[in-house]
Parts: C-alpha cells; sequence; structure tokens
C-alpha cells in the first residue's frame, strides 16, 4: 500500500475507523442521541472525504479495486443514503423500540454500508465476496432487531437461510469461473476469455449464470424475488428502505463493474438470461403488488418491478445503459427511501402499515400525505416527479439498442403498477370517519424526519422539472 | 417568454390557492379566478395582435429555451391560428369552471382549486407545445389532477370511474411516448441530431411500415381522448361522475386535446400513413356518431346522456380530420369550438339541476319549465345548438365537415348525415324529458341566480356570435388549415371558395345546404370556371 492507494481508500478508512470509534464510545457512555450524532459525524466525513478525490484518473489499487469517478459516485451515493436512513432509523428507535441496546444499531448499519461502498470499487471476485457478505451479514442482525416482534425474526431468519444459499450459488459460479479461466478478477477474465476453447466457454457460461443467481437473489429479481416481501414486511421501515436503495445499488454498481470491466456483454446467452428475467420482474412484481394489502409488502413488490426496469438500461450495455441504470437507480433510492421515512413516521409496526390504516390521511395530516402522494407518483413515473425522467432515461437506452420487447413490456406493466399505486393515494384521500385510527404512536412526526422528508420531496420535484445537473453527473462518471 | 409565463401562471396560481385554503374559503377561489381571468386576457391580445398582422411567419409567437439539452429537449412553445384558437377556449370554459364550482364546491376547495388550474396548465402546455418530450409531459401532466378532481369531488361512483379515466389514458399515452420516442431514434439515426423538436422531425422520411407503428401510437392515444367508439367506454363514466367544473373540463377542453394531436402532429408527421389509415379513421369516426347517437338516446341518466352526444360529435372531428381539405378542416376547428362551449354549457344546466334536485335520472324530472323557466329557456337555446340548429355555431361545423368529407367520400358522408337526424332526435328527448311534459315529482326548486345565469348569458353570446359571425374564427382557422394540410401531399384538393360558402351559410339559413351542395357539384364539375366567377362574384 503506498501513500496515493491509502488516499484513494481514505473515505472506508474513515468509515472503518468511525465504525471502531462508535463501538469505542458504546463502551463509554451508552448513549442513543450520542451514538446517533457520531455516526452522522463518521458517514459525514466519509463523504467529504469521498467529494474531495479529483483525480480524473482511475486508481487500480492491484486487482482488487479500482477507484473511478464511476466507484466515487456510487459510494457517495451509498454513504447519502444511509445518512438519510439513519435519521430515520432514530425516529424509530427512539419511539418505537422499547428495547434498551438501540446502540449496536448503528456499527451494523455503518459495516453494512462499509460492504456496500467496498463492493462499488470491487474489481476481483474476492473483494467481491467479502464486501457482499460485509453486506449481508449486517443486514441478518438488522432486520431482526426488533427482536421483541415476531415478525423482524421471522423475517431474520428468512432472510438468513436464503442469503446464505444465494451466497453457495455466488461462490459456485466464481469458482466455475475460476476454474477455466485460472483468473478471479473482472479485467482478467476479460483478457483471457478469447483464447478459450468452446467447452471452457460453455463453463464461464454455466459460472456466470450461476453468479446471476447470487446477484439476482440481491436484487430480489423474479424468479429469486421470494424473500422480498416478507423481509420487507417484518424488518423495521428504515431497514427496508436500507435493503430496497443501499444494499440493491451496490450490487447494480458492482454488476456494471463485472460485465462492462468483464466484457460479459457478449455473452448472448447471459444477456438473454437477462432479459427473461428482465421481463419477468417487471410483469410479476407488478401483478403482484397488485394483491397486496400491506403498504410496506406493496413497496417491496414495487422494489422488484423497479429493479427490472433498471434491468432493461442494464441490457442496453456500455454508455447510455450504464448512465440509465445509475441515474434510475440514483431517482429510485431517493423516492424509496422517502416513502419508507413516510412509513417510519406514520406507522411504527407491521401491522400498522395495512392499507386501511391511511384512510383518510390526506385530510389529517395533509403535509406527510402529500409528501407521500409525491413518492407514489414518481415511482409510478408520473411527470413532474424524477421517476418520469427516470423511467424516460431507460426507456431511450433501451430503445437506443432497438429492444422493442423489453420496453414494450415497461410500458405495459407500469401501466399495471399505476393501479396499486394509485389505490393508496385514493385510501389516503378518502373520508370515513369511523376508521380513523387513534392509537396514540400513529401519526407521530418529528421534525427532523419531516425535513428530511421536505427535501427528499423537493428533491424529486426538482428532478422532475430540471434533472439536467443529474444527468451531466452521470455522464462524467465513465 | 409570455407563452411560458402562461402556464407558470396557472400552476402558481394552483399552489397559492393551495396554501392560502387554510385561512380563507373565498380566497382560493379569487386566486384561481384571477389567474384564468389574466391567462383570458393576455389570449385575447394576442389574437388582437395577430389580427392587426404583426405575427410573422407560421407563429404567431413562439418561445424557445434549453431544457434537457443532453436529450435535445427543450421547452419549445408556440402558438399559431389553431393553438390560439384551443386557448381562447381553455380559458373562457377555465373561468366558467372556477365560476361553476363557485357555490358547488363546499369541501377542500383549496386542494380543488389546485388541482383544477394545474389541468388547465396542463391543456395550455397541450396547446402550446412544439416539442415532443414537452408535449408528452404537459399531456401527462393534464391527467393527474383530473383524476383527482374526480376521485375526490365526484359523485357515487367516483373511483371506479377515474380509475378508468386514468388507465384507458395513461396506457395510450405510454404508447405515444413509445411513438415519441422511436421517432426521436429513427430521426436521430439519419441525421445524426437527436432532438424533439417538432418542426425539425416534420421532415423526417421512413420505410411506411415504421411510419404505420409510429403514427398508431400517437392515433390510439388520441382517439382514446377522443372518446372514439372502441375506445369511448371510460368517457361516459368519467363524465357522469366528475363534479361540474371537471365534466366542464373534461367534455370542453380534455376532448380537444385528442382532436389537437391529431391535425398538430399525426397528420404532418406522417402524412403517407395518415393517408393509409384514412379510410379506417372515417369509418370509426361515422360509427362514433350514430353509436352514440343511439346510446345517447337510451340513457336515463342526464349527464351520461350529454356525454354520449359528445361521443357522437366527436365522430364529426374524426370524419372531418381525415377527409384531407381544407373546408372539413375548417369545420373541425370550429366544431372543437363549438362543442366546448354547447357541451359546456349543457353540463353547467345538469350540474345545476343535479345540485337542485339531487338526481340525474331523466324520468323523475318532467315539467320543470314552469318552475325554472330561465333555466329552461337556457336549456333548449343549447339543446337546439347541439342537434345543429342553423343560426347556432354547431350548425356552421357540422356542415363545413360534411361537406368537405363529402369530396372525399360520399358514402360515409351519407351515412354520417344520418347522424343529424338522429341528434334531433337525442336533443329534444333531453327537452321533452326534463322541461316539458308532466311532473313526475314534486321538486322544490329555484331558478337559476345571478352568477349562473351570468355564466350561461356569455356561453349564449358565444354560441350566437359562432354561429352567426364565423369569419373571425374561421379564418384563424383556416391558416392552420392551410398549413397542415399543405403539407399532406398527394391530395386531390377541393378548394371551394370559403368565404362565399360561409355568407351563404348565414345569410340563407336552412336552405343554404342545398345551395351549397349544388354549387360543390358545379364545383366539381367545372371547377375552374366556379373558381373564376368566384372571384369575380366577390
Amino acid at each position: 500500500m503506498t501513500i496515493p492507494d491509502i488516499k484513494c481508500l481514505l473515505p472506508m478508512v474513515i468509515l472503518a475507523c468511525g465504525i471502531l470509534f462508535t463501538m469505542m464510545l458504546i463502551a463509554v457512555n451508552r448513549n442513543h442521541r450520542l451514538i446517533f450524532i457520531s455516526t452522522l459525524l463518521v458517514l459525514s466525513a466519509a463523504i467529504i472525504a469521498d467529494s474531495l478525490q479529483t483525480s480524473e484518473k482511475p486508481h487500480a489499487i492491484g486487482e482488487i479495486v479500482i477507484v473511478d469517478r464511476f466507484g466515487i459516485y456510487y459510494q457517495v451515493l451509498l454513504l447519502s443514503a444511509t445518512w438519510v436512513i439513519s435519521i430515520f432509523s432514530y425516529i424509530s428507535l427512539e419511539h418505537f423500540f422499547s428495547d434498551k441496546r438501540k446502540e449496536e444499531y448503528y456499527l451494523l448499519l455503518m459495516l453494512a454500508t462499509l460492504g456496500a461502498c467496498m463492493m462499488a470499487i470491487s474489481t476481483h471476485f474476492i473483494s467481491f465476496f467479502v464486501s457482499i457478505e460485509l453486506l449481508t451479514i449486517s443486514l441478518y442482525t438488522l432486520i431482526s432487531y426488533y427482536r421483541n416482534q415476531a415478525k423482524a425474526i421471522e423475517a431474520g431468519l428468512k432472510y438468513l437461510v436464503l442469503a446464505a444459499m444465494s451466497s453457495a450459488f455466488l461462490l459456485f459460479g466464481m469458482a466455475l469461473v475460476y476454474a477455466v479461466s485460472g483468473t478471479m478478477s473482472f479485467s482478467g477474465l476479460s483478457a483471457i476469455t478469447p483464447s478459450l476453447n468452446a467447452s471452457a466457454q460453455l463453463m464461464l457460461v454455466a459460472g456466470i449464470g450461476l453468479m446471476v443467481v447470487g446477484i439476482g437473489f440481491k436484487l430480489a429479481l423474479v424468479p429469486f424475488h421470494m424473500w422480498a416481501p416478507d423481509v420487507y414486511e417484518g424488518a423495521s421501515s428504515p431497514i427496508s428502505a436500507f435493503i430496497a436503495s443501499v444494499s440493491k445499488c451496490s450490487v447494480v454498481a458492482l454488476l456494471l463493474h463485472l460485465f462492462v470491466i468483464a466484457n460479459l456483454y457478449q455473452y448472448q446467452k447471459v444477456m438473454l438470461a437477462f432479459i427473461v428475467i428482465a421481463i419477468l420482474s417487471m410483469l410479476m412484481g407488478n401483478l403482484l403488488a397488485l394483491m397486496q394489502k400491506n403498504v410496506k409488502r406493496i413497496l417491496a413488490y414495487s422494489s422488484i418491478a423497479h429493479l427490472g426496469y433498471l434491468l432493461v438500461a442494464f441490457i442496453a450495455g456500455k454508455g447510455m445503459g450504464v448512465e440509465a441504470a445509475t441515474f434510475y437507480m440514483t431517482i429510485y433510492m431517493i423516492t424509496v427511501i422517502g416513502a419508507f421515512g413516510i412509513m417510519t413516521i406514520i406507522s411504527p409496526s407491521d401491522e400498522d402499515a395495512n392499507i386501511e390504516n391511511l384512510k383518510g390521511l390526506f385530510w389529517r395530516k395533509p403535509y406527510l400525505a402529500a409528501l407521500f402522494t409525491i413518492f407514489l407518483l414518481s415511482l409510478a413515473g408520473i411527470p413532474l416527479t424524477a421517476g418520469f425522467m427516470g423511467k424516460y432515461f431507460v426507456l431511450a437506452a433501451g430503445l437506443g439498442k432497438t429492444e422493442w420487447l423489453l420496453a414494450l413490456v415497461l410500458v405495459i406493466s407500469s401501466v399495471v403498477g399505476l393501479f396499486y399505486y394509485l389505490r393508496v393515494i385514493v385510501v389516503m384521500m378518502k373520508t370515513d370517519e369511523n376508521s380513523i385510527l387513534t392509537s396514540s404512536s400513529f401519526l407521530r412526526s418529528s421534525p427532523a424526519g419531516v425535513l428530511m422528508l421536505t427535501f427528499l420531496g423537493l428533491l424529486v420535484i426538482g428532478l422532475g422539472v430540471y434533472p439536467d445537473w443529474l444527468i451531466e453527473m452521470v455522464k462524467n462518471i465513465q | 417568454m409570455i407563452l411560458f409565463w402562461l402556464i407558470i401562471l396557472l400552476m402558481g396560481c394552483g399552489l397559492l390557492a393551495w396554501l392560502t385554503a387554510r385561512w380563507n374559503n373565498t380566497l382560493p377561489r379569487m386566486i384561481s379566478l384571477a389567474g384564468i381571468t389574466v391567462q383570458f386576457l393576455v389570449v385575447i391580445w394576442l389574437w388582437l395582435i395577430h389580427r392587426q398582422g404583426n405575427g410573422v411567419g407560421r407563429w404567431i409567437i413562439s418561445y424557445t429555451h434549453a431544457w434537457i439539452p443532453d436529450f435535445g429537449i427543450q421547452i419549445k412553445l408556440g402558438v399559431d391560428g389553431l393553438s390560439l384558437l384551443m386557448l381562447v377556449l381553455t380559458s373562457f370554459l377555465g373561468i366558467l369552471s372556477v365560476l361553476v364550482s363557485w357555490k358547488d364546491i363546499k369541501e377542500r376547495i383549496g386542494f380543488f382549486h389546485f388541482n383544477l388550474m394545474f389541468v388547465l396548465a396542463g391543456i395550455t402546455g397541450v396547446f402550446l407545445s412544439l416539442d415532443l418530450f414537452l408535449f408528452y409531459f404537459s399531456w401527462e401532466v393534464m391527467l393527474l389532477p383530473m383524476y383527482f378532481l374526480i376521485s375526490i369531488w365526484g359523485n357515487e361512483n367516483r373511483i371506479y370511474a377515474a380509475n378508468k379515466f386514468f388507465l384507458f389514458t395513461q396506457a395510450s399515452g405510454l404508447l405515444m411516448f413509445l411513438s415519441i420516442l422511436g421517432l426521436y431514434m429513427v430521426h436521430g439515426r439519419q441525421s445524426g441530431i437527436y432532438t424533439f423538436d417538432y418542426e425539425q422531425l416534420l421532415g423526417t422520411v421512413m420505410g411506411a411500415q415504421t411510419a404505420l407503428l409510429l403514427m398508431l401510437g400517437f392515433v390510439i392515444a388520441f382517439i382514446v381522448k377522443l372518446s372514439t367508439v372502441p375506445f369511448h367506454s371510460w368517457l361516459p363514466d368519467a363524465h357522469t361522475q366528475a363534479p361540474t367544473a371537471g365534466s366542464v373540463i373534461l367534455a370542453g377542453l380534455l376532448l380537444k386535446t385528442g382532436a389537437y394531436g391529431l391535425i398538430r402532429f399525426v397528420l404532418p408527421l406522417f402524412p403517407q400513413a395518415s393517408h393509409q389509415f384514412a379510410p379506417v379513421a372515417m369509418v370509426l369516426g361515422v360509427i362514433s356518431i350514430l353509436y352514440g347517437a343511439k346510446l345517447a338516446f337510451a340513457q336515463t341518466d342526464i349527464k351520461r346522456l350529454i356525454a354520449y352526444i359528445s361521443v357522437s360529435h366527436m365522430g364529426f372531428i374524426l370524419l372531418g380530420i381525415y377527409a384531407f381539405n381544407e373546408m372539413a378542416m375548417e369545420g373541425v376547428v370550429m366544431q372543437m369550438v363549438v362543442h366546448g362551449v354547447s357541451t359546456g354549457a349543457l353540463f353547467i344546466i345538469a350540474g345545476a339541476l343535479h345540485e337542485r334536485i339531487h338526481t340525474r335520472d331523466v324520468t323523475q324530472m318532467g315539467g320543470l319549465w314552469n318552475k325554472m323557466p330561465k333555466m329552461g329557456a337556457m336549456g333548449l337555446l343549447f339543446v337546439m345548438a347541439s342537434l345543429g340548429l342553423p343560426g347556432l355555431g354547431n350548425f356552421v361545423a357540422e356542415i363545413l365537415i360534411l361537406i368537405g368529407s363529402f369530396s372525399t367520400n360520399k358514402t360515409l358522408t351519407v351515412i354520417a348525415t344520418t347522424g343529424l337526424v338522429a341528434a334531433t332526435i337525442y336533443s329534444l328527448r333531453i327537452m321533452q324529458k326534463v322541461f316539458y311534459g308532466k311532473e313526475q315529482k314534486q321538486w322544490d326548486v329555484t331558478d337559476f341566480g345571478f352568477r349562473e345565469m351570468g355564466m350561461l348569458i356569455s356561453l349564449s353570446v358565444a354560441i350566437i356570435w359562432l354561429g352567426l359571425f364565423p369569419a373571425p374564427v374561421l379564418n384563424l382557422a383556416k391558416s392552420a388549415a392551410v398549413n397542415l394540410t399543405g403539407n399532406t401531399n398527394n391530395i386531390v384538393q377541393v378548394k371551394p371558395n370559403i368565404n362565399k360558402q360561409k355568407y351563404l351559410v348565414i345569410n340563407e339559413g336552412v336552405f343554404g345546404i342545398r345551395l351549397i351542395s349544388e354549387k360543390l357539384q358545379n364545383k366539381q364539375i367545372n371547377h375552374k370556371a366556379t373558381i373564376k366567377n368566384d372571384h369575380t362574384g366577390y
């Protein structure tokens, strides 16, 4: 490790040291607010360190990681998302978690973020696997952190079993690829593949296929999506937001890196698999969401569909495809964190996330309901919201590569998708006097949370009207 | 710049109305009334300077500003005769829809006006956009507030109606979006310039197959909006369930965006494909005329009845657009305006009735003339207008469309003309069931008040003015019609002298029909000679 190496990894170093520091802080003084502030400071320091990285050239550290603008963009995105999520976590823990030991939550959150950030710069199977495990193992605990709730424990266990299995697939795929090519770095893979004979090619494709299973599981793509609704429902809202945004975003970054650097776009069979997965995810995600009664489950299925949309951009490949995928991911993260943020404030437990409990929200809490409407409309891709611009970008990327089928499925499934987003909105607008909940935990609002939501809402509207700056930023990352 | 401010003004007023609602109930109404009135005045001012001949080139006034340069997306707005007329209609009906909901809407006034203003802003955007992306953007912006208007302030079955409305229009709109993107890609590959600019896309060369597919995407979106028969089923529900202001805007303006889209985008962008499609479209138009009329006759719900009248009248528009000649096109533009006025008035009357007797069932009404003579008189006027009585605007429009399309397709036009007979039957049925006949129940009702009378008098002035002196409107429409039909080559253009026809219509009333058709036949036989005669004669 040289000085420039460490300089490039400084944000990660700061984050890792920050985690240790916070851990020690807990030992000295177990104070929820203190630990929360320390978390925010550590994350802020890492974000600042990242945004100070000015070097234009990509900096590779061995074959393990590469710090380029792409990686830095994703790191900033992931860290900022965690920053926002920790605010909602604070609200959730403070109000809805009766247990005393709240502080370790933040350590796990930061550890998961560290894994996610490392994944965004990984260019080697080893660094990839270590970071994804760091992320996943922290998530096991985070999902079942609210241990007084049976559903949280169930969700955590479900995630544990299935994630472990998907890791096995991932490892086996890597082993197969390694067996044929003798290399585990992405760039090495792209160099070696042209010289392989047919049977070795087949094995390579099989290996990549198995890795796609593992990645598909992390992204909750159909047919590897079974865990998503249960986990989203069981976990606390901030953690659901974390899974939907940070966890998926880091895997998307890795996927883009892997396919671009190792040039896996050349394998027609793999791409065909992705096309099928994308179509299934878009259709199934939206169709299954229609039948849900719990808002968090609706958001889970909607996130399956959205990752399907994102795959359309991913399939479009290098250039515009990568830009569109990054743009879409950014916007999806802003929106989904906003949506789960609202859920954090208005419904403390999974039972309260029932759609009927939102009845009349528009007339009791007009401001929160208006924000929630904005987020839902953005998810549905209605103009004046960022989601529309994202969908446009994805469609343009897809059509640029003449993927007419994918574009058509995207359009049709997003019409289906409208149904359930609208249903939530309509329920919020209903007035049925006798159904209004008077539970004391309901509708607790916190100024910090509302402020954060306002910011996210403005961002969604702002990007919907004037997305130019983000497009510029996204175009710069390659 | 002023065009852009028109949109911003409405959106700003909408937001302001929502915010001020917490202090005062009258303030939101005042704000939106002020906003839409300012728009009306600006549009009238544009019309006046246009008449003095200040307009240079095709657009009276236009505005271009970069929006998302990376994708070739601009904020490009422009006004020509057609969009100017549509803007006048938008702001006029906008004022009425604010006035009509003055006492009608008692709950959530702020949010209501927010939605109202945003629908109007979206419609204004649709009529102004010269960038296809911006056009789609505005197209979508007008949807959602309309959805809220129906689903919150609507009648008993509002959620169902709102969902149906939204899904029909959204699904077809997304198909259009795909077509827009397809056109963008085709143009980009050919010229290397990726742009959504309408004027640049105009000359795009593409294969017949591609053009047909892309055109269908647009056409489906527009004829769903126009509620042409196989796609009309959202309209009766939406119109019936919407609050009065919503019905007025739906019938008066939203339907027109479909017709406007066909005229502005489909014909110029895909001239060849449109010709291929013309027979189908004309048949659909005729089916809409007759089927709409038949269903209108069968309704007992008064708002539903009026909704089917709209289906029937929109059939004329489709017929006229695909007749590809100047006269029919002028008739279409005229029909767009007069239908907005007459149906708007009918919905206001129906809304007033519903407010007073809390039912829309015509079998329960009857004999209301005695109790509400003012409403009855107004009802009679607009019923007459919608059945096409000479002297009122609808007559001019329908006769122009029929004469224009007669030269293109005789059989279909003859069948379509029977729609006028059907119109007489269903329109008179409204009068008979509601205002004449025996009283079914003892309703305790009050007649129109000052506000309602004011609205309807302004509408009747408009409809009579359009019927007697259609020249200003037709002149505006003419410039647009020449521009548009001029683009579609390979058409045998029958160019009767428009002014003469018009005067015939005005001076000779019902008998004019016979004269005009005779004239037209003469002209076809002896085209050159007639034109010569016309020039010397007038």
